[in-house]
C-alpha cells in the first residue's frame, strides 16, 4: 500500500487515479469505445450508402433492380436500370460456385482426411497463397495467358456441346470472342479466387468433426470414401454450406480481376460466352466519370445493393458455421 | 444343383459389390488428390509467368525514376512505390490503434452483448466488397474535402485492414496463458497496466505478424483506391520536400502537402498500364506485378512461419 500524503492528495493526477480505480475505468472505457467504434463503422457504411442513393431510390423505385429483359443504362438520357449488372454478377458468381465447390471439397477432403502429415502444412499454405495473390495480378495474367490459352478453348467446347440444345442455348450462345473476354472468363477467374475461401472453411469443419464418428463408420465396415461421403459430409453439412455461401459472397464483390477480363460491354445477350458487366465492374469503370448527380446516386444504389446482398449472405453463413462449432465439444476435435 | 447355383450368385454378387466399393473408394480418393494438384497449377503458373515476364523489366531505374512519356525508353515507377508506402503507412496509423484496443475487449469479454456484436460486425466488415469501401470513403472524405488524396486512400485501406487486425490480435491475446494475467493482477497491477505491460508484450510477436499479414493484403488492393487515392503519375516526395524546405515551411505543412495529394499505388499503376495498348507499358505492368507479388508472397510466407512457430511454442 502506498501512503498518501496530504500534498499528494491535492495532486490531480492522484485524484484521477483514485477516482478511476487506478485508471481501470479509463482503460475499459477506451476499449469499449473502440469496440463501439467498429460497430458504428459498419452501421455508418450502410447509412452513408442509403443516404447518398436517396435521389436514385426516390426517382427510380424498385424498377431499378427488378429483372427485365430490355434493361438499359444510359447516363446521357437518364435511364438507369441495373438488371444487366445484377444478372452479370449473379451468373458469373453462380457459375464460379458450380466450378469451385467440387474442387474445393476434393481439396479439403484430401487435406483433412488423407494427406500425409508432412505434406499437410505446405499444401495448406499453397492453397492459401492463392488468396494472397493480388486481384490485379490475376487480372493481368488472365488477360494475357489464361483467356487465350484456357478460356477460349473451353468456351468453344461449351458452345459446341450446348450451343444447339434448346434451353441451354440461352446460356451458351456463342461463339466466344477471339480475345476470350466474356462472362465465362470472369467466372473461371473467380473460381480460382474463391477456392481458398471455401477450402479453408470446409477443411476446418471436417477437422472439427469428432473422431468417434469416423471410428463408428469404419467399424461398421464402410470404406474410407463411404465414411467421408455418407458420414462426415452430412454431419458437417451446415458448416460446409456456410463455406459455400461465404465463397459466394467473395465472388459477388470481387472487382479488379473481373473488370479486367469480363469485357465490360452492355450486351443484351444473356450468354455466358459473351462479354458483360458486373455490379462491381460497373462501379470500377464508371464511378470516376459520372456525368450527373443522378448517375452517381444510381451507382451508389448499386453499391448499396451489393452491400445488402453480402451482408445477408454473411449473416446466413456465419450462423451455419457457428451451428457446427456449437454442437461440437472442443475436446472432441481431431 | 440349385443350391450351388444360388450360392454362386450370392458369391458373384458379393464379389462384384465389394469390388465396386473398393474401386469407388480408390477412384474418389485419388480424385481428391488430383483436384488438389489442379488447384496448385494456377498458383505456379501465375508465379512462374510473372517472374518470366516481369524479371527482365526490373532494373535500378525502374525503382528510382518517374515514368517517362510514351515512346521514351526507360523510366520507372518511383511515384507509385512512394504512394504505396504513404497510403499503407496511413492505413496502419488509422487501423492499428482502434483494432488492437477492440481486440483487447473481444479477447476479454467474448460472451457479452457488445463482444458478440463486435465479433459479428468484424465478420460483416470482412465480407463487405472492397469496392463498396471505396464508395463509402469517397462519400465520407473525398466529397467534403473536394479532392482525392492519399489520406482518403489510407482511410479506405484502414477499414479493409481492421477486421484482420482485430481477429489476429484477439487470437494471439487468447493464447497468452491465464497465469500471466492473474500473476500480474495479484501483484497489484491495475487491469490496464496488466493489459499493456504483460499481455501485450507476451503476444507482441504474433500481433505484429497479424499486422504484416493485413498490410500485405491491403497493399495489393486496388478497388478501394480507385475513387479515393485516384492516381497521380507526377507525384514526387523528394520534390515536395525540397520545395517545402526552400520555402521554409514547417514539417507539418510539408507532411500535409504530401498527404493531401492524389497518389498512385502499385496495384493502381498495374491496372492503368495493363489497359494501355503500348507494349512498353504492358511490360512495365508485368514488372509492377512482380514487385507486388514478391512483397505480398514473401510477407505472407514469413509471417505464417512465424505464427506457426509461435503457436507451437505457446501451446507446447
Amino acid at each position: 500500500m502506498k501512503i498518501v500524503t496530504s500534498s499528494q492528495r491535492d495532486n490531480w493526477i492522484v485524484r484521477i487515479r483514485r477516482s478511476t480505480h487506478h485508471g481501470d475505468i479509463l482503460w475499459s472505457g477506451l476499449v469499449i469505445l473502440m469496440s463501439v467504434f467498429v460497430l458504428v463503422l459498419v452501421l455508418e457504411i450502410g447509412w452513408m450508402l442509403w443516404q447518398q442513393s436517396v435521389e436514385a431510390r426516390h426517382t427510380l423505385g424498385w424498377d431499378f433492380i427488378l429483372p427485365r429483359l430490355d434493361s438499359s443504362w444510359d447516363p446521357a438520357t437518364g435511364v438507369f436500370q441495373a438488371w444487366a449488372f445484377i444478372y452479370g454478377t449473379l451468373i458469373t458468381s453462380i457459375f464460379a460456385i458450380i466450378l469451385a465447390v467440387p474442387i474445393s471439397f476434393g481439396i479439403s477432403i484430401f487435406l483433412a482426411e488423407l494427406c500425409p502429415q508432412q505434406l499437410r502444412m505446405p499444401l495448406n499454405w499453397m492453397i492459401e497463397l492463392l488468396a494472397a495473390i493480388p486481384s490485379v495480378v490475376y487480372g493481368l495474367w488472365g488477360i494475357f495467358i489464361f483467356l487465350p490459352q484456357v478460356v477460349v478453348p473451353v468456351g468453344d467446347a461449351l458452345f459446341a456441346a450446348f450451343g444447339h440444345i434448346p434451353v441451354l442455348q440461352l446460356v451458351f450462345t456463342g461463339p466466344i470472342p477471339q480475345s476470350g473476354s466474356s462472362r465465362l472468363a470472369a467466372a473461371m477467374i473467380l473460381t480460382i479466387m474463391i477456392i481458398p475461401t471455401i477450402t479453408a472453411i470446409t477443411r476446418d469443419v471436417l477437422l472439427a468433426i469428432p473422431n468417434s464418428q469416423r471410428e463408428a463408420a469404419m467399424g461398421l465396415g464402410a470404406t474410407r470414401w463411404e465414411m467421408i461421403w455418407q458420414v462426415l459430409l452430412p454431419y458437417g453439412l451446415s458448416g460446409i454450406l456456410g463455406a459455400v455461401i461465404l465463397g459466394l459472397g467473395r465472388a459477388l464483390g470481387e472487382t479488379m480481376a473481373v473488370t479486367m477480363v469480363i469485357g465490360n460491354s452492355l450486351e443484351s445477350s444473356g450468354s455466358l460466352l459473351k462479354p458483360g458487366y458486373t455490379m462491381a465492374s460497373l462501379l470500377a469503370n464508371e464511378f470516376g466519370e459520372s456525368v450527373s448527380s443522378m448517375h452517381t446516386s444510381a451507382m451508389v444504389e448499386i453499391g448499396l445493393t451489393l452491400f445488402v446482398i453480402t451482408l445477408i449472405l454473411n449473416i446466413i453463413a456465419r450462423f451455419l458455421v457457428w451451428q457446427v462449432a456449437r454442437r461440437t465439444p472442443q475436446e472432441a476435435r481431431a | 444343383m440349385t443350391v450351388t447355383r444360388f450360392q454362386e450368385l450370392i458369391a458373384k454378387n458379393q464379389v462384384a459389390h465389394s469390388r465396386r466399393r473398393r474401386i469407388t473408394n480408390a477412384v474418389m480418393l485419388s480424385v481428391t488428390g488430383l483436384l488438389t494438384l489442379l488447384a496448385l497449377i494456377p498458383l505456379f503458373w501465375i508465379i512462374g509467368y510473372v517472374i518470366y515476364r516481369g524479371g527482365p523489366t526490373l532494373n535500378w531505374d525502374f525503382f528510382t525514376q518517374l515514368p517517362r512519356p510514351l515512346g521514351v525508353k526507360g523510366g520507372g515507377i518511383l511515384h507509385s512505390i512512394e504512394g504505396t508506402i504513404i497510403i499503407t503507412f496511413l492505413a496502419c496509423l488509422f487501423a492499428i490503434p482502434p483494432g488492437v484496443l477492440a481486440a483487447f475487449y473481444a479477447a476479454r469479454n467474448p460472451n457479452t452483448t457488445l463482444g458478440i456484436a463486435l465479433r459479428f460486425s468484424t465478420d460483416v466488415l470482412a465480407g463487405i466488397p472492397s469496392i463498396v469501401m471505396g464508395l463509402f470513403v469517397y462519400d465520407l472524405m473525398v466529397v467534403p474535402m473536394k479532392h482525392f488524396s492519399a489520406l482518403a486512400g489510407g482511410v479506405a485501406l484502414a477499414i479493409l485492414m481492421l477486421p484482420t487486425i482485430i481477429r489476429t490480435t484477439e487470437e494471439m491475446l487468447k493464447l497468452v496463458p491465464h497465469t500471466l494475467r492473474e500473476g500480474s493482477l495479484a501483484l497489484g497491477a491495475p487491469e490496464w497496466k496488466t493489459s499493456l505491460s504483460v499481455l501485450f508484450p507476451a503476444a507482441l510477436n504474433g500481433i505484429v505478424t497479424g499486422f504484416l499479414l493485413a498490410i500485405a493484403r491491403a497493399a495489393g488492393e486496388t478497388a478501394p483506391l480507385l475513387f479515393t487515392a485516384l492516381g497521380n503519375d507526377t507525384f514526387n516526395v523528394g520534390l515536395i520536400v525540397k520545395g517545402g524546405v526552400q520555402a521554409h515551411q514547417n514539417i507539418f505543412t510539408i507532411l500535409g502537402r504530401i498527404v493531401n495529394q492524389p497518389v498512385d499505388s502499385l496495384p493502381l499503376t498495374l491496372w492503368k498500364y495493363a489497359q494501355q495498348p503500348y507494349p512498353e507499358r504492358i511490360s512495365q505492368s508485368w514488372g509492377v506485378a512482380l514487385i507486388l507479388m514478391i512483397f505480398v508472397l514473401l510477407t505472407e510466407v514469413v509471417t505464417r512461419l512465424w505464427i506457426e512457430n509461435r503457436k507451437r511454442s505457446m501451446q507446447g
